[in-house]
């Protein structure tokens, strides 16, 4: 209830400030501009296969909403930080997180309003994404079902991603520090399994078993695998957790 | 109402607070007074369980603050010393929005909304955004926020700071209003505010207990040396100085700005004595016109002088009895 509450002002003033439209307005170009390169490709190759007399599979789901996928989630490393910076920092530099935590709320239903209301104006983005998507059934019959799984996965990876951002805010008073740190946490966990592509040793494989963009191949392929979303999961609960303790150690501390 | 015991605070290398304890029966208002930095906020935040005690316990309507703060977060009400304000959101809005978060019920909340919006005089800006509110309106939007869930005890750390005179009368008026409902504790600098408005006194300075007591008692106490404001239209000023000096009673006189023939002098009494009269009587009789004469220095304001100025002096002292009484009887001319 106070969860909700919470999460409706944050997505209100997500919207009364530049930054959802800013979001928003970035998501929707570069999405739309990997999805027209990726179509194009798709069209060319298409052409060229059947002008060599190959017969080239038209495969909309391989060529076109994989790929597209994919680099959503890579838009989203940039994208997520923006979207959680503000949410504890901003209430902590104006000094309205006294209000907060004066009120007979419970620090989890706070945090979890907050994370909640980034997880709105997330889906808000994504949604932008699926007019591009809808274009596809209307020029041809692609599989809907990797579409769904798909979309599951970019919010799972989101939701993972938010949660993390969540703490990062929680950690300064200052935005851009929370920005900044956040997008760097988010850059962290995406390179890390770059030494899997050389190294084949175990702290190689845990190191690649971190990233978050290597949990979502199977999303984009269109497969549901219970070791990814277990992956993403936690992550949320790590990083709503890591915020409740950073919340309760200020504080302590203050 | 309010219950504070051996209350001790300290942040990573500094005591704020330490070892207060004091009382606050119901439907009182208490004003809490101190210089900067000594410990007022920091009290406040542990009362209202936006921090943790270091050690002492601090009781509001019955509960604890560590063992049960969401009781008593129920039943306070806080305007912190910054009023927190949701800029991008419209008055209406924000008070909605404190309201469900202070667990006001649904069906009451449009009713609440307007009952504190008339309160606390915002009803005519309700549909505007709090970030283009003057601060006075800001001020009063905080307090509108404080009172939204009818809470029994209402804590205000220096509701006026940094409004106009008018406004600042205008926020007592309010503050008085609501004495009768609520048990009211709050911060100020301004000590005409605690006179005027409060009950009791808690004086505090450099984290300690200085004095508690009612606002009439700790005026009695100083009826010590008066500050009297003279304003004489005369030629002569050393000469109105001199005669000035000689009116018995007088510790000192210190000459103001002059215009023209309009002199300006503020005189000291000694200890216990009445001057004015004396005073008066020396201008007329020397043939002077007597322009204005008046009592400054409030008598509450000496004793927090007195009482926080030096703090190595008074720190040995008890906290209820820390002035060393000054000229008992001292009504006496
Ligand atoms: N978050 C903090 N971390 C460390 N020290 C702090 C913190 N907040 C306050 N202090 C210190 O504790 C002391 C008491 O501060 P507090 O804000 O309670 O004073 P105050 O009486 O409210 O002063 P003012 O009249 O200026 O508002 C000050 O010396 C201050 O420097
Ligand atoms: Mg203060």
């Amino acid at each position: 209830m106070n969860t909700w509450t919470i999460a409706k002002k944050e997505l209100n003033s997500y919207f009364r400030s530049p930054i959802a439209y800013g979001v928003m307005a970035f998501f929707a170009l570069i999405a739309g501009y990997f999805f027209y390169v990726a179509v194009v490709y798709f069209v060319r190759r298409g052409i060229e296969s059947s002008m060599m007399g190959q017969s080239f599979p038209m495969d909309v789901n391989e060529f076109v909403i994989r790929p597209v996928f994919s680099n959503i989630s890579v838009i989203g490393l940039f994208l997520i930080p923006m979207i959680t910076m503000r949410l504890f920092a901003e209430e902590k530099r104006t000094g309205t997180i006294e209000l907060l935590l004066t009120s007979p709320v419970s620090d989890m239903s706070i945090i979890l309003g907050k994370w909640l209301g980034g997880m709105m104006l997330y889906g808000a983005m994504l949604l932008l994404s699926a007019f591009s998507m809808a274009l596809l059934f209307a020029y041809g019959q692609p599989d809907w079902h990797p579409i769904v799984i798909g979309y599951l996965g970019l919010l799972l990876q989101g939701g993972a991603l938010l949660a993390l951002g969540t703490f990062v805010s929680n950690c300064t008073k200052n935005q851009i520090v929370a920005g900044v740190a956040g997008f760097a946490v988010a850059l962290l966990l995406w390179v890390i399994d770059w030494v899997s592509s050389f190294e084949t040793s175990i702290t190689a494989k845990v190191l690649s078993y971190l990233s978050v963009l290597q949990h979502f191949d199977s999303f984009s392929k269109g497969v549901l695998d219970t070791k990814d979303i277990v992956y993403y999961v936690s992550v949320i609960f790590v990083g709503l957790f890591l915020t409740a303790r950073s919340m309760e150690s200020l504080r302590w501390r203050a | 109402m309010i219950k504070v015991e051996g209350l001790t605070k300290r942040y990573a290398r500094k005591v704020a607070v330490d070892n207060i304890s004091f009382e606050v029966q119901k439907g009182q208002i208490v004003g809490f007074l101190g210089p900067n930095g000594a410990g007022k906020t920091t009290t406040m935040r542990v009362l209202t369980c936006f921090l943790p005690p270091t050690s002492g316990t601090a009781n509001v309507a019955g509960f604890d603050v560590q063992d049960q703060p969401m009781e008593v977060k129920r039943r306070i009400g806080y305007l912190p010393e910054t009023p927190p304000l949701y800029p991008e959101m419209e008055v209406h809005e924000y008070l909605e929005f404190v309201g469900r978060i202070k667990g006001v019920l649904a069906n009451d909340l449009t009713r609440r909304v307007n009952e504190v919006a008339e309160k606390c005089a915002i009803a005519d800006v309700r549909k505007t955004l709090i970030g283009k509110l003057s601060k006075g309106y800001k001020q009063r939007v905080g307090l509108a926020q404080a009172i939204i869930h009818n809470p029994d005890v209402l804590i205000l750390d220096e509701p006026t700071a940094g409004l106009d005179p008018h406004q600042i009368i205008e926020t007592r008026e309010l503050i008085k209003g609501l004495a009768g409902e609520h048990t009211i504790i709050l911060s100020t600098h301004i000590l005409p505010e605690v006179e005027q408005v409060c009950e009791r006194v808690i004086i505090i300075a450099k984290g300690k207990l200085v004095a508690t007591d009612t606002v009439a008692n700790l005026t009695s106490r100083l009826r010590g040396a008066e500050t009297v404001a003279v304003e004489v239209l005369a030629a002569d000023a050393a000469s109105v100085q001199r005669s000035l000096e000689q009116v018995a009673g007088v510790s000192r006189v210190i000459a103001g700005a002059h215009r023209d023939e309009k002199l300006h002098f503020t005189v000291e009494s000694l200890e216990g004595r009445h001057i004015r009269p004396g005073l008066a009587k020396a201008v007329v009789d020397a043939g002077w016109q007597l322009n204005e004469l008046h009592a400054v220095g409030l008598s509450l304001e000496e004793i927090f002088l007195q009482l926080t100025a030096s703090p190595d002096e008074h720190k040995e002292a008890a906290p209820v009895e820390p002035v060393a009484a000054p000229a008992m009887g001292s009504d006496a001319q």
